[in-house]
């Protein structure tokens, strides 16, 4: 028999505005685990909390049932109220006859009450056959890894080492810098790339904290959060191996030798970054077939350099340029749907620099809009249209190609509302950032989710965009959306923030309503482990029972299902617990 | 290559920086005589980013303009539309920088304009009645308006006898003046 305090909740005119509270206060007074009963207007506020503190006290009460709102908004708060005067906070459970209740059944009051006392008293039940559990504490190893050595995995990487905790930055190629160091200078100042990048790569190679590990991919990753495990293999050849987009090392290539190396992990920072646009899918604008035709990454790399800029084809220094902006993205019909951010900038500090290279050129801009929504960033366009006699031209390129070593450029205007025909020396194609390659395959590697573009899933699109949906699992970067570098280094910071935050403590605490197995029941059939979808569960080798991982357990109550002994059950949510629930209500 | 020629003459003679239009469309919004005109005031801009030296000075836009200044004042970059469309008119009208051949869209409008200033250059201030009897001989259309122009006279806005003031002779001064500077 328990000692059970029901605690029914006004919460204003929210519940008792449609359900009779005095009715529940009766009624459930009347449950035999019922010691207690008592009703006010707002619960969850001070004089509520003391409410269920003083009662417990003055009453010996051994479990609480607070009739409110949902559990997800404040059984954790009464779970902390009931714990501060030394009741388990297990034994308190929200019964909820708002959101369930008196909020979907406005207009039929009786109906609404009778159900407010069914749900209260079979909560009651419940609390009445919970056990005291205490939560699960787990190890948690201080140690970071970092996927992708660009911009982003570097900013992470020196925060969360600054603070004093161990980093793996695992780099793909053979330098770090990412697609950042081919740039030639960024915008807003023309501040050099290479520079700025150097001072970084600087501090991250002598920094105490962080081993850098280049030529090297993750080949597999097990655990949870605060206990990972990774392999890394690291290829001495120099360079990993593509054939047909997937990474290869020893097998297509004796001479190199691969160094395995396996670290303990608490966290993981995905910055994998992007890769340009497969200009093969731009026939029309002739992206493979016409040597002066380039993408704005390529003359990036022409900018950078040093060397005046020139034709491919003929080596001459090209007096009439074109650039084409949105040449792939905003295309839901045959290239990407999404706007990829930053080309209108580049396009614009681009056309700056080649005209400051080539004073007698002249440079054109075909555009959609201008997407330039930053600090400084609208008045960094207009000052190429303005000051640098750059001729912006509002229209779609429809048709690239070649005549007489030229290349006509076939465009609108659709502010004059003419079509436009330029004779171009080299054209400049604006194509979308997409993700990089190997970030589906990793992402299944890691159990992380890519949305339909392929760039990785954030936990919540506006309050939770550096966090993936796996626990300790963060993004940072292109890998989760096309953005620039100021961008990228806010994110690459925030995520080491969520490392810093989950690093704070020296142990994790994890739910105990986990599964569990009676052993005397257990026949290791092995029915529960392929019902697991978390893979928490497996057969011991020696004491032949099924075991449960309780980090990795969900609560889903799926091997519960599957075993047919009834071995498997979940703590606080038992077959005898539910059914007994069911009988109060029916 | 791109000739910026003609951008560069606008610029100078109307004290603007065309360049800076993004057009928005504010100024033809609000513009009161933009129904009547081919390309509204946006275009016009446009057309000088673009060099269309001959379309945009055998318009009627630029004679249509009423200088009202809604347009400049709505502006938000800056721009004083109304003093771009005058020099356009200065550009129409000077046989040094249009081009040739070239027609005027509204031969009545330069007709109104000059008449004007010949009225108060050489009566030291506007007199409406000369005005509207050398308009209408001018033009050879005696009959327009009258609907509106009878309505002026009955009340009062066409006085017979000019104001005569005391400086006629150096309001002429002023005209011969800044046409030499001109020249």
């Amino acid at each position: 028999m328990s000692r059970i305090g029901v605690f029914i909740c006004h919460c204003g005119h929210n519940i008792a505005g449609t359900v009779d509270v005095q009715a529940v206060v009766d009624q459930v007074r009347q449950h035999p685990d019922v010691t207690f009963t008592a009703d006010y207007k707002y619960m969850c506020s001070d004089p509520g909390q003391q409410l269920i503190k003083d009662s417990i006290n003055n009453y010996k009460l051994d479990g609480v049932v607070v009739a409110a709102c949902s559990p997800a908004m404040h059984e954790t708060t009464f779970r902390r109220t009931v714990a501060s005067v030394g009741l388990n906070p297990y034994r308190c459970e929200s019964a909820n006859i708002r959101e369930q209740c008196s909020w979907v059944h406005q207009h039929d009051q009786n109906a609404a009450t009778q159900k407010a006392i069914a749900i209260a008293r079979s909560i009651a039940e419940k609390v009445a056959g919970n056990e005291e559990l205490q939560n699960l504490i787990l190890p948690l190893t201080h140690r970071t890894l970092v996927i992708g050595g660009g911009i982003a995995g570097m900013q992470a990487a020196l925060d969360v080492a600054d603070a004093g905790y161990p980093v793996v930055l695992v780099e793909r190629e053979c330098q770090l810098g990412g697609k950042m160091v081919q740039l030639s200078s960024t915008y807003l100042n023309f501040s050099a790339a290479p520079d700025m990048l150097q001072q970084i790569i600087d501090r991250l190679s002598h920094h105490p904290n962080i081993q850098v590990l280049t030529n090297a991919e993750v080949t597999e990753v097990s655990g949870y959060v605060g206990n990972f495990k990774v392999h890394v293999s690291r290829s001495e050849s120099g360079g990993s191996k593509e054939i047909n987009g997937k990474s290869l090392f020893s097998a297509a290539n004796p001479q190199s030798t691969t160094l395995d190396f396996f670290f303990d992990i608490g966290a993981i920072i995905v910055t994998t970054g992007w890769q340009p646009y497969d200009l093969t899918l731009l026939p029309e604008y002739g992206g493979v077939e016409i040597p002066d035709v380039v993408d704005a990454l390529t003359f990036e790399k022409m900018l950078a350099s040093g060397d005046q800029i020139r034709r491919p084809s003929d080596g001459k220094v090209p007096r009439e340029i074109v650039f084409v902006q949105c040449a792939g993205s905003r295309d839901r019909e045959r290239g990407v749907p999404y706007c990829s951010k930053v080309c209108c900038m580049v396009v614009a500090k681009q056309a700056m620099l080649y005209r400051e290279r080539v004073p007698d050129g002249q440079a054109y801009v075909f555009y959609i809009d201008i997407h330039s929504a930053g600090k400084g960033y609208d008045e960094y366009v207009q000052h190429a249209m303005t000051d640098y006699q750059v001729l912006y031209l509002r229209g779609k390129v429809s048709r690239i190609f070649q005549e007489d070593g030229k290349v006509i450029v076939w465009g609108a205007d659709t502010l004059s509302g003419r079509t436009i025909e330029i004779t171009a020396d080299l054209v400049v194609l604006a194509t979308p950032m997409t993700p990089d390659h190997s970030a589906i395959e990793l992402g299944q590697r890691l159990h992380i989710s890519t949305d339909a573009n392929g760039f990785f899933n954030e936990a919540h699109p506006k309050l939770r965009p550096v966090e993936s949906l796996t626990a300790g699992i963060f993004l940072a970067g292109a890998g989760q959306g096309p953005k620039d570098i100021p961008e990228t280094i806010a994110q690459a910071s925030g995520a080491a923030a969520k490392v810093l935050q989950l690093f704070s403590h020296d142990e994790m605490t994890a739910s105990p309503m986990v599964a569990t197995v009676i052993s005397e029941l257990c026949a290791a059939c092995g029915a529960c482990v392929k019902a697991c979808p978390y893979g928490a569960r497996q057969i011991h080798p020696l004491r032949r029972i099924a075991t449960v991982n309780a980090a990795l357990c969900q609560s889903c109550g799926a091997c519960v299902v599957a075993c047919p002994n009834k071995a498997s059950q979940v703590h606080n949510w038992r077959p005898d617990q539910i059914l007994a629930m069911m009988d109060e209500m029916i | 290559m791109f000739d910026t020629t003609f951008i560069d003459q606008v610029n100078t003679l109307s004290e603007q920086t065309i360049q800076d239009c993004y057009h928005c469309h504010k100024c033809t919004a609000g513009c009161p005589v933009a129904s009547e005109m081919d390309y509204g005031p946006d275009r016009v801009l446009r057309m000088v980013q673009l060099g269309e030296k001959e379309r945009l000075l055998s318009s009627h836009d630029i004679w249509l303009c009423a200088s009202c200044e809604t347009c400049g004042a709505r502006c938000p970059n800056e721009i004083d539309i109304a003093r771009v469309i005058d020099a356009l008119r200065q550009f129409a009208l000077d046989t040094r920088l249009r081009p040739v051949p070239m027609v005027i869209a509204e031969p009545d409008a330069v007709k109104f304009n000059r008449l004007f200033l010949f009225v108060v250059q050489n009566m030291g201030r506007m007199h409406e009645a000369t005005l509207l009897a050398s308009y209408k001989l001018w033009t050879r259309n005696l009959l327009a308006d009258m609907d509106s122009g009878a309505i002026m006279i009955m009340k009062g806005k066409v006085p017979l006898l000019p104001h005569v003031i005391k400086a006629r002779k150096d309001v002429k001064r002023i005209f011969e003046t800044t046409r030499m500077e001109n020249r």
